[in-house]
């Protein structure tokens, strides 16, 4: 499959139709989805509506976007109009939304062809894709173990060659990790840097929609195309999109690098391994390498499994049964809530609204969630020291390799700790990149993650594009 | 930190309006158990004089003009709901029954 670039370059120069390119990605998602279960739903019509306008506009000579003719999966917390929107959910479950989430009007406007919407955990709550109502997702490069989650359906369309870029959302590491485990470039931008109008919400001081690609310049372009203020998103930030493609091959020279230990040690050897190489990449690209403890980085997998199902168990109450989705006939009103929430909500789901409801509860607030608040701010200082000594962090993506079905849910703590090195960004709001670097086990993709402040994603695609050129994909 | 039994997780699930079965329960309760226990390695913290942060950045809300936008239109969002009447949203009864 051709790259989000080389796609829209064809488009754009007509050496390929953007009907022909979707024919390709229909092609090839018919071929293997009854297999891997990636998409939920596919929107041939529309996606073949949408090429061909491309397409028109291509022979009329018009600017057709930066995105022209590139497929795009959409992860199914995306609401699209009348197109079936579920969360891997059956409370949802046949919902068709009445608009379109913000980046999906963006992409159109870009002249990208969304194709269809990808599976996920359920409510985007989960590390494997396991925990959707429709089944797991498998993973492209080894169908016995998991795509990761919550974002593995967008992640195993863009492994699997079905579409070159795919939408995720990362509250707690669900794009980078998705991406580590299939081998691609995964983005959680800053927070507020692209809207989340549309986005089902899961946990609203966390959530963030970014790109997978196979590409570190795909990814720059993809979210150079959804970024940007958006007055119908309140914590949307005020400014344009940033330039981050002029920027790629901008290098590391004269960067200092932050190596944190906490986001490394506990990992697998071959894990820890490819970290240490991607180090001594950087550093013969000139940059100066700088040894940081973070403590607190430690801490934030508590604070994080307080706070996010905290803030899910407020989200997740306008699932009553009264305006949209299913309902359950039970006598009265709160008999019909209570059934339609237990028959609609899986077990993962549950669990979460549990914890969070108990976290904010009279008499457990202050033990648990207002504890977990001021380690929020601990971590975020902790971020704010790193970054006096260092322009960019590097740690791990995951602690592992992809693993196998099944291995870990029976025990849900050992699911929540695949999150560990990817749960401190979400808590201080800013961006982080994985990249693939080397193999471990089986062959299978080890993701490097680069981390940095505020809005600083046009050096953290700098920095993985050199990580990207000594992995060998010029 | 206080742990977690059995009857607060049956608390719990009324107020989060969930029901479940004793097998759920018994589930539940080492569960989350499990999960508050590992944050209670935040209690190892001085915490005092630590301020709360419930967002990142300290974000302030961007609010729009306060002018008339269209929005949602009224049939398509009455559409969606699992039961209407009369333009609006119908629930099964809230009150009990009459004496």
């Amino acid at each position: 499959m051709r790259t989000v670039r080389q796609t829209a370059l064809d488009v754009q120069s007509g050496d390929a139709s953007a009907l022909s390119v979707l024919e390709e990605s229909l092609a090839a998602i018919r071929a293997r989805n009854d297999d891997l279960n990636v998409f939920l739903y596919v929107d041939e019509e529309g996606a073949r509506a949408a090429a061909s306008a491309v397409d028109e506009r291509v022979a009329r000579g018009e600017n057709v976007g930066a995105l022209a003719g590139v497929p795009v999966a959409l992860k199914d917390n995306l609401c699209q109009t009348d197109i079936p929107t579920t969360c891997s959910s059956k409370i949802l479950e046949g919902w068709r939304p009445p608009y379109n989430a913000t980046v999906v009007d963006r992409l159109l406007l870009a002249g990208a062809v969304p194709v269809g919407k990808t599976n996920l955990d359920e409510f985007a709550m989960g590390s494997s894709t396991e925990n959707s109502a429709f089944g797991p997702t498998k993973n492209p490069l080894d169908t016995t173990r998991v795509p990761g989650g919550s974002s593995g359906g967008s992640a195993a369309a863009v492994a699997a060659d079905m579409t070159p870029l795919a939408l995720g959302s990362d509250t707690g590491g669900s794009i980078r990790q998705p991406a580590a485990l299939c081998g691609l470039i995964g983005v959680k931008p800053t927070y507020g840097l692209v809207s989340r109008y549309g986005l089902i919400a899961f946990a609203s001081s966390l959530d963030q929609i970014g790109p997978l690609t196979t590409t570190v310049g795909d990814a720059a372009m993809a979210l150079e195309a959804i970024a940007g203020h958006d007055p119908l998103d309140s914590t949307s930030l005020p400014e344009p999109s940033p330039s981050l493609v002029a920027h790629v091959d901008d290098g590391v020279a004269g960067k200092r690098v932050g190596v944190v230990r906490e986001l490394i040690d506990g990992a697998d050897e071959e894990v820890v391994a490819a970290v240490e190489r991607a180090i001594a990449v950087l550093k013969d690209a000139g940059a100066t390498i700088v040894e940081l403890s973070v403590p607190e980085f430690r801490l934030g997998l508590s604070a994080y499994y307080l706070i996010a199902p905290a803030e899910a168990s407020s989200n997740l109450a306008r699932f009553d049964g009264v305006r949209y989705g299913l309902r359950v006939d039970a006598g009265d009103v709160t008999a019909m809530m209570e059934a339609t929430r237990t028959a609609g909500f899986g077990e993962e789901v549950k669990r979460r609204i549990m914890l969070g409801t108990y976290a904010l509860s009279a008499g457990y607030y202050d033990a648990y969630y207002g504890q977990a608040l001021k380690v929020r701010t601990l971590t975020i200082e902790a971020f704010r020291r790193a970054y006096r000594e260092a322009d960019l962090l590097i740690g791990a993506t995951t602690p592992s390799v992809a693993f196998e079905f099944g291995s870990k849910t029976a025990d849900p703590m050992a699911m929540y700790l695949s999150d560990v090195f990817t749960i401190p960004s979400n808590l201080s709001g800013e961006p982080a990149i994985s990249v693939p670097f080397g193999t471990g086990e089986a062959g299978l993709p080890i993701g490097v993650q680069l981390l940095g402040p505020g809005r600083s994603e046009a050096q953290l695609f700098a920095g993985a594009r050199v990580l990207e050129i000594a992995d060998g994909r010029p | 930190m206080p742990s977690l039994r059995r009857e607060d997780v049956a608390h719990v699930a009324k107020l989060a309006r969930l029901t479940m079965s004793e097998a759920e329960l018994d589930k539940f309760t080492e569960q989350l158990g499990q999960v508050l226990e590992h944050a209670s390695d935040m209690n190892a913290l001085d915490l005092d004089g630590v301020i709360a942060t419930a967002h990142p950045f300290g974000l302030i809300n961007v609010v729009r003009e306060d002018v008339r936008l269209p929005s949602l239109d009224h049939d398509v969002v009455i559409a969606m709901a699992p039961d209407a009447e009369d333009g609006r949203f119908a629930v099964p009864r809230i009150l009990g029954e009459a004496p």
